[in-house]
């Protein structure tokens, strides 16, 4: 069993259909009266989070809580310009408390990878800077497969600033570690350079979202920031979403069977309209649910045994 | 003054010859000297070049004397077999007056360790808005020569121009940091496969070479002296190749670092450009700071360009770009690490992995081109009778394993950190007088 | 050439065996268990079983089996995996959970037999009594048994025992079921001979 879960590629096949395959059962405690297991009781997870994100913060936290292990929420939201304690000193802290695990979100890439190195309990990455999100990508994958039953042989496209996203970066690792095909859709200048030999070799990219569509089981959408447009990476929203949003008539281009996803926050409008979003293509609301088994699963996973 | 007898010491790789050290110069050269009075070093198996001279150097004094002062930089330099170090500008206040050039140039000669050679910033607080006075640190007590913003790039093309022009009045010399501002913004790492697989801000190779690609037209259109820092990558490589060839004044440098280490150690994994050394190469894991460095390191293919173009001439110079850091600066997260090195205890012993027992080519491209760049009479100069003796022995078939805690430098952010390197300074003069015997400090 | 094996300074002792019960024997039991519930269940009226994993799952699934072929009733059956409520989990690198598959009518209100191959310190019954309390409230929970062995550490009785094996906690307990392992036998092993 894996000792932290830092990236995407921190998992074989055999492991993360494991945690899938766990997921699963977990999931089932949500539909009881009483939605707890004690497998965790008396581990400690620390949410370290120095980012806003509420929505992957409170899914952590309610993994970790159904499971039955402390939470202690630590918020270090705080740059490196005001200096406040370093992430080596709150290392040690956190470790000195006697921390089992710390999930942790962070707006430097590699800094789950530093903080590894100081800490004995296990590391969770839920999102640092513009590298990975691990959980996330489970969690896509494991709504890809209860909506389509599989995932070994889907088109999956990724569509969006692909540059910038944790979240493309660890669904290309997964899915392609599961069998999934991955198309990257975006503009030019929001497709990082040698993107499949940085990640998976079968990947594709594609500048052209239409001649996309017809040919995928799945379109994930990726949260596009406004603030791109000041750094020249696309003229304006409009044009954007003129050539990469997901709208009424893109979305009957899809093949009958294929899914919506977004791992949300989304800009309606920009990368994808109501229309779409509220569709029962979508799994959007799934995916928050899935979230948490997850979650749990992976918790489970690095904590409920002896894995020194 | 002591006299020292270095006997069967092969100079500069030939056979092995005496050399009496008297007076502060190169007495005699010869087979079975005699010199009753002089201290003995046994100099079988040893190599003597001139000093090693380095034109890229960071002492961090005024500033930031918890990194590095003067001193423990001397001191580094000197065990790394160096008899003058060229400052750079970039200390807290900027050596852009005449004032701070002289402090650091009078606290060079207090260590006493290596002469050093302050480097004078280009323009005002390294702002890169209005020139600095340039001329009167060239008259100043440290008689600067090369002028460089180190650390940033000297962007406006006009001030450029100025500056290239300005210091012909006084044989200056403007030393660039190639990189164009507005493509390297909040860069971390070399562009490529490796920082698109870590998430991190890429540092485009084509940031560096557009600059080069400018200078050399603007040093040709003024007919200026214009020296190149810390190339690193093939495409500035073929850059200068063509300046030269249509005889620009144009010389560049290159640090070991970016002659052995490829963007592949910033996963924590990847092989060293070096067959001898991949063995005993473990990396601490992914995102380490200590190879956060400006130039970043780049691809594999660009470190075998460099090492043409140092062994054809292209490039002049193994440059060490010694940057020490405080530890905080280092252990912490990737993007917040400061940018830089150390090299000065070890750049020896990467050339003689890099390019062989080629003692004539190693001392072309570490004392002599350099001192001549650099303006420092007396250094860079072979042994012979007369001649100063600024010089330094080597022993080629030693080996050591580089601990951090042990190096000179106040700092230890050494990328070479439990590496086991060939090669030992065994002894340093400056002037005739030892600053480093039996490969220790002698103050 | 090969260096000659060291001699041994006395012969390997062999794992002592003993079958306990042989397959038909198994049936027997299972048959006598089901007989067991009919009368103490008053029918098997209102009764789940559930079967802890491993063996206890498909022992659940041919008790009922067996009672519908006495009486012509369907019982419910299910599966209760127990991993998460274990009181050991930090002893061992991290175990896999399997399923927990509820009959569609739920456990609560209902008598629950709970059924498992071995019963030994009464833990991993303690661990079921836990998951129970998490996935419902029945009206009774009884404890049906292939084996009970002894040794208990917690205060755990069977309501139905297919055989007591008294046995030494030098020795181990081995049931092996033709739907796990291709075919129904309970060996001891070890011990002294």
């Amino acid at each position: 069993m894996i000792r932290h879960l830092l990236s995407g590629a921190d998992l074989d096949a055999d492991t993360a259909t494991e945690i899938l395959d766990t997921a699963a059962e977990m999931a089932t405690v949500a539909g009881r009266e009483i939605k707890k297991l004690p497998a965790l009781r008396g581990r400690t997870v620390v949410n370290l989070f120095y980012e806003d994100s509420t929505r992957t913060r409170i899914s952590f936290e309610a993994a970790a809580k159904r499971l039955s292990a402390d939470v202690i929420n630590f918020s270090a939201k705080g740059s490196s310009v005001t200096k406040g304690e370093s992430l080596k000193d709150t290392a040690l802290t956190l470790q000195a408390m006697g921390a089992d695990a710390v999930v942790v979100r962070h707006p430097a890439s590699g800094a789950p990878h530093r903080l590894a190195n100081w800490v004995d309990g296990s590391v969770v990455n839920a999102g640092d800077g513009t590298h990975e999100h691990p959980t996330q990508a489970l969690l896509d994958a494991y709504t890809m497969r209860a909506r389509l039953g599989r995932l070994a042989g889907l088109s999956v496209a990724v569509v969006g600033d692909v540059l910038h996203s944790r979240v493309a970066r660890s669904n290309v690792l997964l899915l392609s570690t599961l069998g999934a095909k991955v198309t990257l859709v975006g503009p030019p200048t929001l497709i990082p350079v040698d993107i499949a030999a940085a990640l998976a070799p079968g990947t594709d990219v594609s500048y052209d979202l239409d001649s996309v569509l017809p040919n995928v089981d799945v379109v994930m959408m990726l949260r596009v920031q406004r603030e791109r447009m000041s750094d020249s990476y696309f003229p304006s929203a409009r044009e954007y979403a003129r050539r990469y949003g997901l709208d009424g008539p893109r979305m009957r281009r899809l093949p009958e069977h294929a899914i919506v996803m977004h791992p949300g926050p989304m800009n309606r409008g920009m990368e994808i309209t109501p229309e779409v979003a509220d569709s029962p293509r979508s799994t959007i609301v799934e995916q928050v649910t899935n979230g948490v088994s997850v979650r749990m699963a992976v918790l489970y996973l690095l904590l409920g045994g002896n894995n020194r | 003054m002591t006299a020292y007898l270095i006997t069967s010491v092969s100079v500069v790789g030939a056979a092995p010859t005496d050399l009496l050290i008297r007076d502060g110069v190169v007495a005699e050269v010869g087979p079975d000297l005699s010199a009753p009075d002089a201290t003995v070093i046994d100099g079988t198996g040893l190599v003597a070049l001139p000093g090693l001279v380095d034109l890229h150097t960071h002492l961090r004094e005024p500033g930031r004397e918890d990194a590095e002062t003067v001193e423990s930089g001397s001191r580094a330099a000197a065990l790394g077999g160096y008899t003058a170090v060229c400052a750079m500008a970039n200390t807290s206040p900027v050596a852009d007056t005449a004032g701070v050039v002289e402090q650091v140039w009078r606290l060079g000669r207090e260590a006493g360790l290596v002469d050093v050679q302050p480097i004078g910033a280009v323009t005002v607080g390294l702002a890169g808005e209005r020139l600095a006075e340039l001329g009167a640190m060239a008259d100043s007590a440290a008689r600067v020569r090369i002028f460089s913003d180190d650390g940033h790039c000297v962007a406006d093309p006009k001030l450029m121009r100025r500056a290239l022009e300005y210091v012909k009045a006084f044989d200056g010399i403007i030393a660039q940091h190639a990189e164009e501002p507005r493509l390297t913004e909040g860069a971390q790492m070399h562009e490529g496969e490796v920082s698109t697989r870590l998430g991190l801000i890429g540092w485009p190779a084509v940031a560096e070479e557009a600059i080069i690609a400018r200078d050399v037209l603007l040093a040709e259109h003024v007919g200026s002296r214009l020296h190149v820092c810390h190339v690193s990558t093939a495409g500035s490589v073929e850059v200068l190749r063509q300046a030269k060839a249509r005889g620009v004044r144009v010389t560049a440098e290159v640090t070991p670092h970016h002659l052995l280490l490829t963007d592949e150690v910033v996963s924590g994994r990847g092989a060293l450009a070096s067959p001898a050394l991949a063995d005993n190469w473990s990396p601490a894991g992914a995102y380490d700071p200590v190879f956060k460095v400006n130039p970043p390191l780049r691809t594999a293919t660009d470190v075998a360009a460099l090492r043409t173009a140092l062994a054809d001439g292209v490039v002049d110079v193994i440059a060490t770009d010694h940057a020490p850091h405080a530890v905080e600066d280092k252990e912490c997260e990737w993007a917040y690490a400061r940018p830089g090195m150390l090299g000065l205890e070890t750049a020896l012993s990467i050339a003689l992995d890099v390019l062989g027992p080629e003692w004539d080519l190693i001392a072309e491209r570490m004392s002599r081109t350099p001192a001549r760049i650099a303006g420092l009479t007396g250094h860079g100069v072979d042994p012979a009778p007369g001649v100063p003796a600024n010089l330094t022995l080597i022993d080629p078939a030693a080996r050591r394993t580089i601990e951090p805690a042990e190096l000179a430098s106040r700092s230890r952010n050494t990328p070479y950190a439990r590496m086991t390197l060939p090669g030992r300074i065994v002894a340093t003069f400056l002037r005739g007088e030892p600053t480093v015997l039996d490969g220790k400090a002698v103050k | 050439m090969a260096y000659p094996p060291a001699a041994r300074s006395s012969p390997p002792r062999q794992p002592s065996v003993k079958v306990i019960l042989a397959s038909a024997d198994v049936q027997r039991v299972v048959d006598r268990i089901a007989h067991q519930i009919l009368e103490k269940t008053q029918g098997a009226a209102d009764t789940v079983l559930l079967g802890i994993p491993t063996r206890g799952a498909p022992l659940a699934r041919r008790l009922a089996s067996r009672i519908s072929a006495f009486e012509d009733i369907a019982v419910p059956v299910g599966v209760l995996d127990i991993t998460l409520y274990r009181d050991d989990l930090r002893r061992h690198a991290t175990r896999a959970i399997g399923p927990t598959e509820l009959p569609s009518g739920g456990i609560d209100g209902k008598r629950v037999v709970l059924v498992d191959d071995v019963l030994f310190s009464g833990r991993t019954v303690r661990a079921a009594l836990d998951a129970l309390n998490d996935v419902g409230r029945p009206a009774s929970v009884q404890l049906a048994v292939l084996v009970d062995r002894g040794h208990r550490e917690l205060p755990i009785r069977a309501d139905y025992v297919g055989k007591n094996i008294p046995t030494s906690l030098a020795e181990s307990v081995k049931v092996t079921l033709a739907e796990t392992d291709g075919a129904d036998e309970v060996k001891l092993y070890g011990g002294t001979p």
